[in-house]
């Protein structure tokens, strides 16, 4: 089959792999209908998440449909279309029966490993480094679905792929960051970052009855499209952040700040601290750019809550943790539980709530990757989301 | 709906070149300027200009500055053209130094050529950059993609029917003030 491995950093290779087997009577393999281009695929691509090997196999978010099954599957057949959470959830261990799926105790093959990087283990991930299970990801003809009678959301005949796929994690993702938030009537939640993650955490935070919704971002097709959502844009290469948000909280600051950014923030000479930060990590004296973090923790309004879907990889540098402490702000991150959501988020679907398929910008065939990893990560083109068709 | 756009590769060769020897010109810029900063007397005396050892040296830092300004960025264009600029002043100094009795003339002529070279190469580099630039940019709007079925501001609060989790919600303390309080829920001790 055809697969998007890995090679290095800016080294995507589209290349004929092994088709994947059953290995485990858990197991099933799908034919992958459409699977997507990640924001953090891109940190992968860009190489600041350890963990990788050449030819490692990109991808974790993934649907299609179930052409092969394990021995003990009884929920699936061959036939059924599902959509494939980017975690891996064994669904018996204690932080499974709690809703925390992000953190399955089980599913990591490569636990000590991840245990000692992080001090315990979290969930095995499709194509997501070795630290997290090393498992092939799903931008590929087919993939094998460990713990499939848990790792999967059935989705039925009638929605298209496009409206579902995000599912898988984009979704759930941006829910999540809204739901966490806690949102209350009288809020106004500032979102960091107007990327795919960014676009679903608008409308779910507007969904969830927010006031007032602010994006940050800086580039022009991604502040029209948070804007279309109901988003108030603030162009940060243009206008004062801190000020804006002020005017637009009358000197309060947001309530509830949303980071959907992770350690690759946007360098700029206007903010010197993403200068140092990018220098820094050119001389590996830090992993990741926290600029956003910093930004948040200085404007949320005292007893206010931080949300941080954004991906972080390792150790970050002059985090104004006096800020938070002194405000007295909650912080609440984490990867997405995503199958904690998706039985109602699939029924917002079908009732036509939303159409997570607006932020689509680009479809093209799955050998056309390695060149739309370039487009999505140099934002060319108008690039915002990148939809892959194997077949 | 979304409009799904199909699209061909489009990046050329003489793109990605013109990227590749801009990364190379900044560690490029890294290394000559560490050694400017920490070896700015040994080749003060080499080339027999042993007054100059500060000047070297601030040299040595703007090399540093213009290194990380290439890396760091995207569009690296503008911190190319500011090393063109710093190579006019490399040349301007190299150039008096010739006129300099006390200078080794034939080290600091080699100096020259070789600060002459790299010109060139920083040249041509900003040029491709800023010819790749100049390209209009197309502009895109996606005012039309709310992915609602009704305008915002209909839209608000359309999910409340959603329970937050009891792990994720806010202590009582911090909800706003005077807002009525959910059911089950003590009233903040205020």
């Amino acid at each position: 089959m055809k697969a998007l491995r890995w090679y290095g950093k800016g080294d995507i290779r589209c290349e004929t792999v092994l088709d994947p087997q059953i290995e485990e009577p858990r197991d099933a393999i799908i034919k992958v209908t459409s699977c997507a281009i990640c924001g953090s695929d891109l940190h992968l691509y860009d190489h600041f998440m350890p963990g990788m090997q050449k030819g490692d196999i990109m991808g974790h978010e993934t649907m299609g449909e179930v052409v092969e099954i394990g021995s003990s599957i009884k929920n699936l057949k061959v036939g059924d279309r599902v959509v494939i959470p980017f975690t891996i959830i064994c669904g018996e261990c204690e932080q499974c029966r709690r809703g925390n799926f992000s953190v399955c105790e089980r599913t990591n093959r490569n636990a000590n490993l991840a245990a000692k990087v992080f001090g315990h283990t979290t969930a095995g991930l499709f194509g997501y480094t070795h630290l997290t299970g090393g498992y092939p990801g799903g931008q590929a003809e087919y993939l094998r679905v460990p713990y499939a009678d848990t790792t999967h959301i059935k989705v039925p005949d009638g929605l298209r792929d496009e409206q579902l796929l995000f599912l898988s994690d984009i979704f759930p993702t941006g829910w999540q960051a809204a739901v966490q938030c806690d949102i209350e009537p009288t809020d106004t939640v500032a979102i960091w970052g107007a990327g795919p993650v960014g676009q679903m955490a608008i409308r779910s935070a507007l969904l969830l009855g927010a006031k007032q919704v602010i994006v940050i971002d800086c580039v022009p097709e991604r502040l029209s499209m948070a804007q279309a959502g109901g988003a108030i844009p603030i162009d940060f290469q243009e206008e004062s952040v801190i000020e804006r948000l002020n005017e637009l909280t009358r000197g309060r600051g947001p309530e509830k700040c949303i980071d959907a950014v992770g350690l690759e923030a946007h360098v700029s000479m206007k903010h010197p601290d993403t200068v140092l930060d990018r220098a820094k990590q050119a001389v590996m004296l830090e992993t990741d750019r926290p600029h956003v973090l910093r930004e948040m923790m200085y404007v949320c309004r005292p007893a206010g809550v931080l949300s941080v879907p954004g991906v972080y990889g390792g150790l970050l540098d002059k985090i104004p943790f006096g800020a938070v402490m002194n405000k007295g702000l909650t912080i609440r991150t984490g990867q997405t539980h995503v199958n904690r959501w998706t039985d109602d988020l699939l029924r917002r679907i079908q009732e036509g709530q939303i159409d997570p398929s607006f932020v689509i910008t680009h479809t093209v065939a799955l050998e056309e990757g390695p060149q739309m990893y370039e487009t999505f990560r140099d934002k060319k083109d108008g690039c915002i989301k990148v939809v892959l068709k194997p077949h | 709906m979304a409009r799904h756009r199909q699209m061909q590769s489009y990046k050329t060769r003489s793109q990605g070149s013109a990227e590749t020897l801009a990364r190379g010109l900044g560690w490029f810029s890294l290394v000559l300027g560490a050694a400017e900063l920490f070896g700015a007397k040994s080749m003060a005396s080499w080339l027999g200009v042993e007054r100059q050892e500060g000047l070297i040296r601030a040299y040595g830092a703007r090399e540093v500055a213009t290194g990380i300004g290439i890396l760091s960025q995207r569009d690296p264009t503008a911190w190319v053209w500011g090393r063109v600029a710093g190579d006019a002043l490399d040349l301007a100094t190299l150039g008096n130094a010739l006129r300099d009795r006390h200078a080794h003339h034939d080290r600091v002529a080699l100096a020259f050529g070789a600060v002459a070279g790299v010109t060139v190469l920083d040249v041509v580099c900003a040029n491709a950059l800023t010819g790749q630039n100049a390209q209009p940019a197309r502009r895109f709007d996606y005012s039309d993609r709310s992915g609602l079925p009704r305008p915002p501001n209909q839209m608000r609060g359309a999910a409340r029917d959603f329970e937050v989790p009891r792990d994720m919600r806010i202590p009582d303390a911090l909800r706003p003030y005077r807002q009525p309080q959910r059911i089950g829920r003590p009233q903040p001790s205020m």
